[in-house]
């Protein structure tokens, strides 16, 4: 019986390392810190005065590693603003 | 002047009170000068598992307040002349816990202690943020657990942004202390493994306190688990931390299998 459950049984250690990453990703994103969501709103301040963009689709970024960080800025542009701006 | 270590977690229960005793016990036994801070006012545990909860007469928070000395209200441990407590108050509530009063208390604890280390309460609170603030180290206790590594993240997360360090813009020296590690049951899969837990919060690995009955039973006995018994597994573990917190360099013991509860640990270099 405990060999045959040995083979049938997903191992959990894998699945809770997954959902961690994943889940940590996205909390460090957000409610992390104040630094990311103030330079999220000056970032979004500087690129509104010359193209129009939707709020809600900027996305920044920090991930945390032992030497260094990484700030990720992601801004989708409207294909209509863009044109405006060119 | 001394250096000042939190022991922080976020989570409660995962055994920083536990991991408090025994690093400062641990750090006693090297003839170093080391005095235990409890910042969990309203419940504290510190002084119960130190073993000196009948010797408690006054606490921080009338240090703090002005109703005692320094002196009167650090308790010495009848086992380690050169180790001290400094209880938290039980009936006060946090809210008299201060900034500078607090600052004030661990000015002066460095001018006599080489280590003061500080056990913080669980949470976020008021309470933990005044605990880890002067910290010049963070021992950040974590179990192989999803909720305490979130936590664990959510702490260092704070210990970046709201330090006296992290103000000066100077790096907080942040360790990982994993405990109630069962190295049998992260082998076969059902518990985070070592390597997981340190690639997902990315801090060096200060030691691995592997799961055991000797911690409840000191804590039974009311004393720090590398006080009641300094050769069990457990306090192998603290003793190697404590180690590598005073500036050694030395391989990280992964307890392997189940048999390192009878102090079988399989050294190898970790991480």
């Amino acid at each position: 019986m405990n060999i045959f459950r040995l083979f049938n049984k997903q191992r959990s250690a894998p699945l809770a390392r997954e959902r961690l990453q994943v889940l940590l990703a996205h909390e460090r994103a957000s409610s992390g810190s104040d630094l990311v969501a103030v330079l999220r709103e000056e970032i979004l301040a500087v690129i509104a005065k010359h193209v129009e963009l939707d709020s809600d689709r900027v996305q920044v970024k920090m991930d945390r590693d032992e030497n260094v960080s990484i700030l990720e800025i992601d801004v989708e542009i409207p294909l209509n603003a863009s044109r405006q701006a060119a | 002047m001394g250096k000042v270590i939190v022991v922080t977690s976020g989570k409660g229960g995962v055994g920083k009170t536990t991991s408090t005793a025994a690093l400062g016990a641990a750090l006693a036994q090297r003839n170093e000068k080391v005095v235990v801070v409890d910042f969990d006012v309203g419940l504290r545990n510190l002084d119960l598992v130190m073993g000196a909860e009948r010797r408690v007469v006054y606490d921080l928070i009338n240090v703090i307040q002005g109703d005692a000395k320094l002196t009167q209200a650090l308790i010495r441990d009848k086992r380690l002349e050169n180790l001290f407590l400094l209880p938290a108050s039980q009936t006060r509530d946090k809210d008299n816990l201060t900034p500078e009063g607090v600052e004030w208390v661990i000015n002066e604890l460095k001018r006599y202690f080489d280590w003061v280390i500080c056990d913080s309460p669980a949470g976020i609170e008021r309470g933990a943020t005044l605990a880890m603030r002067h910290a010049d180290i963070a021992v950040v206790v974590t179990n192989p657990e999803v909720s305490s590594v979130r936590d664990s993240d959510r702490i260092i997360g704070l210990l970046d942004s709201k330090t006296m360090k992290a103000e000066r813009g100077e790096r907080m020296e942040k360790h990982l202390l994993l405990t109630r590690y069962d190295g049998a049951r992260a082998q076969r899969g059902d518990m985070l493994k070592v390597d997981d837990v340190l690639e997902i919060l990315s801090i060096p690995l200060l030691g691995i306190i592997p799961e055991s009955t000797d911690v409840l039973r000191a804590s039974n006995l009311g004393a720090p688990v590398t006080l009641a018994d300094a050769r069990c597994a457990p306090s192998l573990a603290y003793f190697e931390a404590a180690r590598r917190l005073a500036g050694e360099d030395i391989p990280v013991s992964i307890p392997e299998e189940k048999r390192s509860i009878l102090g079988k640990i399989f050294a190898r270099r970790a991480a």
